[in-house]
């Protein structure tokens, strides 16, 4: 397989007035075409802003400071605002969390995907332009005929649908999807995360599935990384992650989701609270949450070791 | 479509109580005033007979409250009168003048959206930067600013110290009057006959009142969009749009600024009458033979029917505005339902 996006060293910054936030520091990671990858951690781990820096749609101040993005090959970090805008769309997509904000109000739908094709294919003319809306929103299950309708007409799973058909519309080969489903109740939930997985065969497409749902990624993800604190603490395939997790904040996460078979007086919690960015704790940001924290925990950054065909950053394995 | 047609009769039928309670208020105080058509007329030296027999001719000696239902009856016949003071119909008074009013506040409209809708819209996709700094600056600068002080201001730069442009009236001497018959409205008028010396001469004269009343009334806008096109920018679709790969300025003056355009819509509904008011003081600064100047002349020699008559048609234009503003949120806005 070959690979489609490699991320060597990123480091994502926000300078505000009380010092700088360390948001994403020292990143590496590689995916292969056609896999989904799982991108899981708490709010303010940093999955989102390492989404959103593939793109390069970093809300200021926020700033790529080090590190580069190669998609295909070529250094995302590294190319004109051209360059990058004729990739947004039409080979990387992404959608947001919520599908009811997330399309323009005052826009028909026809005309917003329309807009999307002009963009991207100069010269192409309306009618086709127009089919393909059509046969776009047929393969996603909505019937054409709404391509008339404005936003507010459609249901939050159809929204989500149709923000899929405009990043996929151009064929693009990477999506990325920040926390899709969380505005979505179980059922369209369930319904949207099969689609995914249909779409993900029919156009050979490599997702980056951002989440704090650890159900959706069990459903789904091939892969998952472990994000905590703007670093990455483990990379492996899905199944030996749930089954036997390495890191011990990985260990923390699973344990803590409630089980209905267990009786379980009490829920289980980690203790303490994420780490503050603009100050990270020295060495392992894990360190003053972690159960066998040592003595070189408090020091010095944990390398990556490869253990048992997976990726993790604790000095335990070392 | 239905529902719309609906709605606007019911705001149609609304303005005939609002009209009838303005017309009640503004009777009233008319007659509470010091002073009195006759008195204005004749001069403070005039026998006593001769008043009285004026005011019998006036019908100003009856009851007030007969007075008050007698005009009422009047304009329920859409009738405004005649003028107490001149041998005049209220209405050709007014339907001389309104044309010069209706000019002047279409241009000043206009030069108010477009430059408060699109500096505000550059300050806040330039937020932060110098540009922002000054654009925020005129807003405040100019919304503090009277009309009549901005007006004279300008005819002193621009008519006095430059020689550049007419202080006073809607044309020069050498335009014949002819030229502007069909509808009053001058720059349509000379259009309509092709005469483009005329219009250049209509235009140039156009120029410091209608900028006075557009620059006065810009500012609010400015800081308005300012304000919504932040707001806007923040959107999630706007993001989107970013992550479709569209150009940054195709998305902030087209997808941003129609979002934020709605609270401006509603904000200009409610900037109508303030305009008028504007228009007042602006035609009486640029003698502008409009509706204004006509109000305040006859204000002075409390011309009662004249009064009336006009305060009546600025409420009516005041409530056809905002009218036309809530049909174009609708057409603006897919979501508003009527």
């Amino acid at each position: 397989m070959a690979t489609i996006l490699e991320i060597e060293d990123l480091s994502v910054h926000f300078p505000i007035n009380i010092g700088t936030v360390q948001a994403v520091q020292d990143v590496n990671l590689r995916l292969e075409q056609g896999e989904v990858m799982g991108l899981v951690g708490e709010s303010g781990c940093g999955k989102s802003t390492l989404g959103f820096s593939i793109v390069r749609l970093l809300r200021p101040p926020g700033k790529i400071v080090k590190g580069r993005i190669l998609y295909h090959g070529q250094d995302i970090v590294q190319m004109s605002q051209k360059e990058i805008l004729s990739l947004r769309g039409r080979k990387i997509a992404m959608i947001f969390q919520d599908p009811l904000t997330s399309l323009n109000p005052l826009f028909r739908i026809d005309r917003q995907f329309i807009e999307t094709l002009f963009t991207h294919e100069r010269g192409l003319d309306k009618k086709t332009a127009f089919r393909r809306a059509e046969k776009m929103l047929e393969s996603l299950g909505i019937s054409p005929e709404r391509l008339s309708e404005y936003p507010h007409q459609m249901s939050g799973g159809m929204r989500q649908r149709i923000m899929i058909g405009m990043g996929l519309i151009l064929n693009s080969d990477l999506l990325i999807a920040d926390e899709p489903t969380t505005a979505l109740d179980v059922i369209v939930e369930a319904q949207f995360l099969d689609l995914l997985n249909d779409l993900r065969r029919q156009y050979n497409l490599t997702i980056i599935l951002i989440t704090h749902n650890l159900g959706n990624v069990a459903q789904l993800a091939d892969r998952i990384t472990v994000m905590y604190g703007g670093t990455i603490a483990e990379v492996g395939q899905a199944n030996t992650i749930f089954e036997d997790p390495l890191h011990p904040y990985t260990q923390g996460l699973l344990s803590s989701i409630p089980n209905i078979k267990l009786d379980q007086p009490k829920l289980k919690t980690m203790p303490g609270s994420p780490p503050d960015l603009v100050d990270p704790p020295s060495g392992c940001v894990f360190h003053p949450r972690c159960p066998y924290d040592k003595e070189i925990c408090r020091v010095q950054k944990p390398e990556t070791f490869t253990e048992d065909g997976r990726l993790v950053s604790c000095w335990l394995y070392g | 479509m239905k529902n719309l047609a609906r709605y606007i009769i019911a705001r149609l039928l609304l303005t005939i109580p609002m009209v009838f309670i303005l017309l009640s208020i503004v009777f009233v105080v008319l007659r509470i005033m010091p002073g009195d058509p006759v008195s204005s007329m004749l001069g403070g030296h005039a026998p006593e007979s001769v008043i009285e027999l004026k005011k019998e001719e006036l019908g100003l000696n009856r009851p007030i409250a007969l007075q008050y239902l007698d005009y009422l009856w009047q304009i329920c016949r859409l009738d405004l009168g005649d003028s107490m003071v001149f041998k005049q119909r209220v209405t050709k008074a007014i339907a001389e003048k309104i044309p010069a009013t209706i000019e002047l506040t279409i241009c000043g409209i206009l030069i108010t959206l477009f430059l408060g809708v699109f500096l505000g819209a550059y300050a806040a996709d330039r937020r932060g930067m110098v540009q922002d700094y000054v654009i925020r600056l005129y807003g405040i600068v100019v919304y503090c600013i009277p009309v009549f002080w901005m007006g004279l201001m300008l005819q002193l730069i621009f008519g006095i110290w430059l020689d550049m442009l007419p202080i006073a009236g809607r044309t020069g001497p050498r335009v014949f009057a002819s030229t502007f018959e069909k509808t009053g409205l001058y720059v349509l008028d000379s259009i309509l006959v092709r005469d483009f010396s005329a219009l250049g001469d209509v235009l140039i004269h156009l120029v410091l009142p209608a900028f006075t009343l557009g620059l006065v009334l810009s500012g609010i806008f400015v800081r308005l969009t300012r304000a919504n096109m932040l707001d806007v920018l923040k959107a999630d679709y706007i993001t989107a749009a970013e992550a479709r790969g569209i150009r940054h300025r195709k998305i902030v003056y087209k997808h941003a600024l129609k979002n934020a355009f709605i609270p401006i819509l509603t904000m200009m509904g409610l900037q109508i009458a303030l305009l008028m008011a504007g228009a007042v003081l602006t035609e009486t600064t640029f003698s502008w033979p409009g509706m204004g100047r006509l109000l305040l002349e006859r204000i002075y020699l409390r011309d009662y029917p004249t009064i009336q008559g006009v305060i009546i048609m600025i409420a009516l234009i005041v409530a056809m505005a905002s009218l036309i503003v809530d049909i174009i949120y609708a057409i603006v806005d897919p979501r508003v339902r009527y």
